[in-house]
């Protein structure tokens, strides 16, 4: 049965990307390679005004005096960050008000990546921010949003249309000095979504942001900021994918997230970039900073993730608990198939009193994939009466990959109540087989037992994306099986 | 020996008993019986002096002082006990050296000396006998890796090193089966004196064939609304607590009409 | 400031001047290493935050401290370490004194005992066994990053040795009191060998005692070899004064069917950092970690622990706990490694610790790097407080609640020492951590000297 499980796992690494097309439309891009010139030339591009400009020029002149981080469990060759395009933008007329002012083959695209932008096709109850390489493309559900107080809309239009608000959030939560990518993508980053949910307004959609990475040697720098003011409430679900092609490419991202007083967000990520091929050729570089501060008293900050892309992906949604009473949240599947890299997992920071986090990460290794959870779990000296929980599960499906846990707990309250769990372990020959004596084979019987697996974080997920992030971990990980 | 009177107690702000009275005097057996969540753990609760739930009215004396002034060691000095629902697992503390403690403190409470080695031991042996608790037992951790029966049958045990006036048993026929409900019942008769006062939580009615009861009360949304002998609990087992609850709404309700 | 240069200067005049003793007096095999050691010590320099095995420990305390030169014993230094006396009761041990790490001079230099275990001086073992000690010596070191293991390899001058030939006993334990004593504040190195052959069987009790008041700081290496099929067993009371510092560095390595247990017991001492490797070398083996400390004050206390699995069919265990009072702080650093063809592993580890006051501080770091997929690998970590209900137990049944408190952290510890296989060694160390616990002064009652 041994060799039966063997085969099986084998060939569930062949499974295949589903999204590597290649949209051909026209791109206009800035020549390869970055100085302040080209910093400049994107601040000019996107008609940007002078603080704006000061920015970015701050943190690339800082960007110059730094190391690209080398402490986390990945193996990446070096990168050349002068052979990257650091802008791309699909041509269009500008500011496409309506669907008919954008281009065919990008509603083509989109409608292939199962993100159709022509409202009444799509999901009920989701609005869309779409991005092309550097800009977003177009934005759905404005102004049923607006009515509402609810600002929904790319980055660049926030930076025109509500500098105030810009000016106020931009970097408060990740500074432009924050780490090697973060500093890149304050320098360089080209679009993103912006969005402002007002004072006690429960946000009535999904609101979602869907990256597609198009143009060859691009990287892409994407920066979200997202305000949830007193007492409101978002959903919020970013998704992306990317062609295939045999040289890396990079994504740089920065998302923060601002939770007033008794806001709650919840922030949800399919992450699906390409991953290479089989034998580990191609496939995004994923460093993404992610982080929440739970800013007024009772806030909440949820993250949810399924990374099931990229080869390599190093990314640690994190939560600062500075109200009184708030509450962080951080739910991880992340699958590591083929030559895929994963160092992924969150941190804690518990500064206010009464503050609640809760870690859940399950990781899934197969192939030669490597796959790390890292994660920070800090108590203040004045966190009094502060509490996690953290349960980091590895799978492990054939002997050539790897699962490893790496966390840190740092306590400084003596009320404080921190408990850390981990397993490590393949799918159990007894369940395997419990399922073949009821006539499952084994090859569906170890899609189940993932998806069982993975159903905790999954759940978390709105409903319409679970079942699509469910068919995603099947995608990737099971080939034949389904 | 022990008046409760109208006694009310909140658990984060949900009041659970909601003027509650009972007088047990020496002796008696009293089995309090209800539905789940009708407050029966709480009184447990508040007996023993666990601070979950908050007392905000009511009085509680016991052998004339008042109960809820006092600590949960004092109380137990002055010889309440409750047999825990769920009896705590310690490990790395000895079923040895923790009856040794309780009794010695229970001694100087009495201003009695510490008891020897050799009488502690004789009485340990004494006692595991009554509750026919295996001897392995009390040469583990106090409670650790022990079955659900195990831990009732070691609750009656230190029921019986300890000697209670007043012994609150709290739901100890959960998760025993049949011949393990014989010896923890026997077990509680066989250490009662005759001036052992005994209240029973329960949720059946099968523990109350071993333990009789003089008085049977129901307990019922955080009040006591019927009060009667041994054939009440027999009366609940046929007919459930379906009955209770419309009679104890019924009543409710003619309120709210007359005031209208 | 960077305190590391001075130091490092103070240490390359210290190495400097004590050439001309250590070449004079000391074994030609540990000459041998010394200058390179040295270099390499150079090279890495002082481990501070950034080297992930010292995030948590700030050495500085007690490296930036002027000690006094390259200490080399006088006879006559030994005339206090003879007063010494250890008796554990009923405890039947074999024991030898250390003073500052230097065995006695003298006949005891390598003595053996019935059953054929050799135990004695590093410096009498060089000549009795070269081969031997030529076999073992320096081959167990794994870190390659903390400059403080060259640093004792360039300074360390003698040390314990032990040696079990294939197939020997000693049913005793043997018992090793490190003794510091001085009238001067010395930074003390020294080295240890330990050699189980095939089917041997032993165990050491090492216990730590500062017996002046002095300033001082001990940088320990113990190499181990457990052959096949055999048994080694070590247990460390670590009891110096607060003005004390000891770092160990203890390397296990293990043969197919072997068996090998370290349990550290850490109650006084102003920074102690116990870091332990156990290199599973081969089939069918077992290893066992635990570690407990009572810390208070300004103690800071840290354990490292690897566990190597590069072998199938092995199984370990790490349990270390802690309790930490007043200002003090702790630090745990545990990590199972599962080598990619070590299958069938059952690897587990666990820290737990409670924090008792306002200022006290603890960050541990449970990790699990593993490679092969046919394993059960699982490790838990908690910082927290004694259980609500349990103590609620305690009380409902008339316990007071300090008495109740102290019972549960002894139950805490005792979770812990219950693994240590002696039994009337077990019952004194859970005796003194008792007393630790009451805070009491948790000497031995035999003992003349009245450390605490």
């Amino acid at each position: 049965m041994e060799k039966d499980q063997d085969k099986v796992l084998t060939e569930v690494t062949s499974g295949e990307y589903k999204y590597g097309f290649v949209t051909d439309i026209e791109t206009e891009v800035i020549p390869k390679g970055l100085t302040e010139d080209v910093v400049r030339l994107i601040s000019a591009k996107k008609e940007e005004p002078e603080w704006m400009l000061e920015f970015r020029l701050k943190a690339f002149r800082h960007w110059l005096t730094m190391k690209m981080p080398t402490w986390a469990h990945l193996t990446i060759p070096e990168i050349d960050f002068q052979e990257i395009i650091y802008y791309a933008a699909p041509v269009q007329k500008k500011g496409p008000d309506s669907l008919s002012d954008v281009d065919p083959e990008l509603l083509k695209t989109f409608d292939k990546l199962g993100i159709p932008l022509e409202e009444q096709k799509h999901l009920t109850g989701v609005a869309v921010d779409a991005v092309m390489d550097s800009i977003s493309v177009k934005t759905t559900f404005r102004e049923t949003l607006a009515e509402m107080g609810i600002i929904f809309c790319s980055f660049s239009e926030a930076v025109r249309e509500h500098p105030t608000l810009v000016q106020k959030y931009l970097a408060s939560v990740v500074p432009y000095t924050d780490n090697f990518f973060a500093t890149l993508n304050s320098a360089v980053f080209s679009d993103g979504s912006f969005c402002y949910i007002p004072k006690g307004v429960r946000c009535p959609m999904e609101l979602s942001t869907y990256f597609r990475i198009n143009t060859s040697n691009t990287g892409q720098f994407e920066r979200t900021l997202l305000i949830a003011d007193e007492e409101s409430y978002v959903s919020y679900l970013e998704g992306c994918t990317a062609p295939m092609r045999d040289e890396n490419q990079l994504h740089a991202a920065v998302v923060e997230i601002i939770a007033e007083r008794g806001a709650e967000v919840k922030y949800s990520t399919v992450q699906n970039w390409y991953p290479g091929d089989k034998n580990g050729k191609g496939g995004i570089y994923n460093f993404v900073t992610k982080r929440g501060i739970c800013k007024g008293d009772d806030s909440k900050i949820s993250w949810t993730q399924v990374e099931t892309g990229s080869a390599v992906t190093w990314k640690y949604p994190s939560c600062i608990l500075r109200g009184n009473n708030s509450t962080g949240e951080f739910y991880s599947v992340a699958v590591t198939n083929n030559y895929q890299q994963a160092d992924t997992g969150t941190k804690m920071i518990h500064i206010g009193k009464n503050t609640k986090s809760t870690i859940v990460s399950k990781g899934i290794s197969a192939g030669f994939g490597q796959n790390s959870y890292r994660g920070l779990v800090k108590v203040l000296g004045k966190a009094e009466g502060a509490r996690n929980f953290s349960q980091c599960d590895s799978l492990l499906l054939g002997d050539k990959c790897g699962a490893h846990t790496f966390p840190y707990i740092e306590v400084d309250n003596p009320t404080a109540i921190v408990e850390h769990e981990a397993t490590t372990s393949r799918i159990g020959e007894d369940q395997i087989f419990y399922c073949n004596q009821r006539g499952i084979s084994t090859e569906d019987a170890i899609g189940l037992i993932v998806n069982g697996y993975a159903r905790e974080v999954i759940n978390k997920l709105p409903m319409e994306f679970a079942v699509e992030a469910q068919k995603l971990l099947q995608i990737s990980l099971e080939g034949s099986v389904g | 020996m022990l008046q409760i009177n109208e006694l009310r107690a909140a658990i984060d702000d949900k009041e659970i008993l909601k003027g509650l009275t009972l007088e047990v005097k020496p002796g008696e057996i009293h089995a309090i019986m209800g539905p789940n969540g009708s407050g029966k753990s709480t009184l447990a609760n508040v007996l023993t002096g666990r601070d979950i739930a908050t007392v905000t009215h009511g009085s509680i004396i016991f052998e004339g002082r008042n109960l809820l002034e006092m600590s949960p060691e004092e109380r137990a000095r002055e010889g309440i006990f409750l047999s825990f629902q769920y009896p705590i697992e310690i490990p790395g503390v000895s079923m040895v050296n923790f009856m040794k403690t309780a009794i010695n403190e229970q001694r100087k409470h009495r201003g009695l000396d510490p008891l020897s080695a050799s009488e502690f031991l004789r009485q340990m042996r004494e006692k595991k006998e009554l509750v026919e608790i295996d001897s392995a037992l009390t040469n583990r951790s106090v409670n650790e890796g022990f079955s659900g029966g195990e831990k009732k049958k070691n609750e009656i045990f230190q029921m019986a090193m300890l000697e209670p006036r007043l012994a609150v048993l709290d739901e100890t026929d959960s998760g025993l089966d049949i011949d393990a409900l014989r010896i923890v019942a026997n077990g509680v008769n066989k250490i009662r004196r005759p001036d052992t006062s005994v209240i029973v939580i329960t949720h059946y009615q099968r523990l109350l064939e071993y333990i009789i009861p003089d008085y049977v009360h129901v307990l019922y949304d955080g009040r006591i609304v019927r009060s009667a002998g041994p054939e009440l609990a027999l009366e609940l087992e046929e007919r459930g607590y379906d009955w209770i609850r419309k009679e104890a709404d019924i009543t409710e309700e003619s309120w709210t009409t007359d005031q209208k | 400031m960077d305190y590391r240069p001075e130091v490092i200067d103070r240490l390359s005049s210290m190495f400097a001047t004590g050439r001309d003793t250590f070449l004079k007096d000391s074994p030609e095999l540990f000459n041998r290493y010394r200058e390179s050691a040295f270099g390499d010590f150079l090279h890495l320099g002082i481990p501070d935050r950034k080297n992930e095995a010292y995030k948590y420990t700030n050495l500085e305390k007690f490296l930036n401290h002027q000690y006094d030169d390259y200490y080399f014993p006088r006879p006559e230094d030994f005339r206090e370490a003879e007063r010494f006396h250890c008796e554990v009761e009923d405890l039947d041990v074999w024991n030898m004194v250390l003073l500052n790490g230097f065995f006695p001079n003298g006949e005891k230099g390598l003595v053996m005992l019935p059953g054929g275990i050799w135990v004695g001086s590093m410096r009498y073992a060089v000549k009795q066994f070269p081969a031997l000690v030529e076999k073992h010596y320096n081959r167990y070191i794994e870190d390659g990053n903390d400059g403080l293991i060259p640093l004792n390899t360039a300074l360390a001058s003698d040390g314990l040795f032990i040696y079990a030939p294939k197939n020997t006993v000693y049913t005793k334990p043997i018992q090793i009191v490190n003794l510091l004593h001085s009238d001067k504040d010395i930074f003390v190195q020294d080295r240890n060998l330990v050699v189980v052959e095939e089917g041997a069987q032993l165990s050491l009790l090492s216990c730590d005692h500062a017996i002046s008041p002095q300033r001082f700081l001990t940088n320990t290496i113990t190499e181990v070899y457990v052959g096949r099929n055999a048994r080694f067993e070590i247990i460390r009371v670590q009891n110096q004064h607060n003005n004390s510092g000891k770092i160990t560095h203890t390397f296990i390595h293990q043969e197919r069917d072997s068996y090998a247990s370290s349990n550290n017991v850490s109650l006084h001492g102003g920074l102690v950092r116990n870091a332990t490797w156990h290199h599973l070398g081969g089939e069918n083996s077992e290893t066992h970690s635990y570690g407990l400390f009572l810390a208070d004050k300004e103690q800071h206390i840290a354990n490292f622990v690897k566990v190597d699995h590069t072998a199938p069919n092995c199984n370990s265990t790490q349990l270390f706990k802690g309790v930490l009072d007043d200002k003090s702080s702790g630090a745990f650093n545990g990590r199972i490694m599962v080598h990619k063809d070590a299958q069938k592993t059952n690897a587990f580890q666990s820290n737990n610790n409670i924090i008792l006051s306002e200022t006290a501080r603890m960050d541990t770091k449970p990790q699990l790097e593993i490679y092969a997929d046919d394993v059960k690998c699982s490790h838990g970590a908690t910082v927290g407080q004694l259980d609500e209900n349990a103590l609620f137990y305690l009380r409902s049944r008339g316990i007071d609640a300090r008495e109740a408190r102290l019972m549960l952290m002894f139950g805490f510890a005792h979770e812990v020492i219950q693994n240590i296989p002696i039994e009337a060694l077990r019952e004194r160390i859970d005796d003194l951590v008792h007393k630790r616990l009451r805070g009491e002064l948790s000497r031995c009652a035999s003992c003349a000297v009245q450390c605490n």
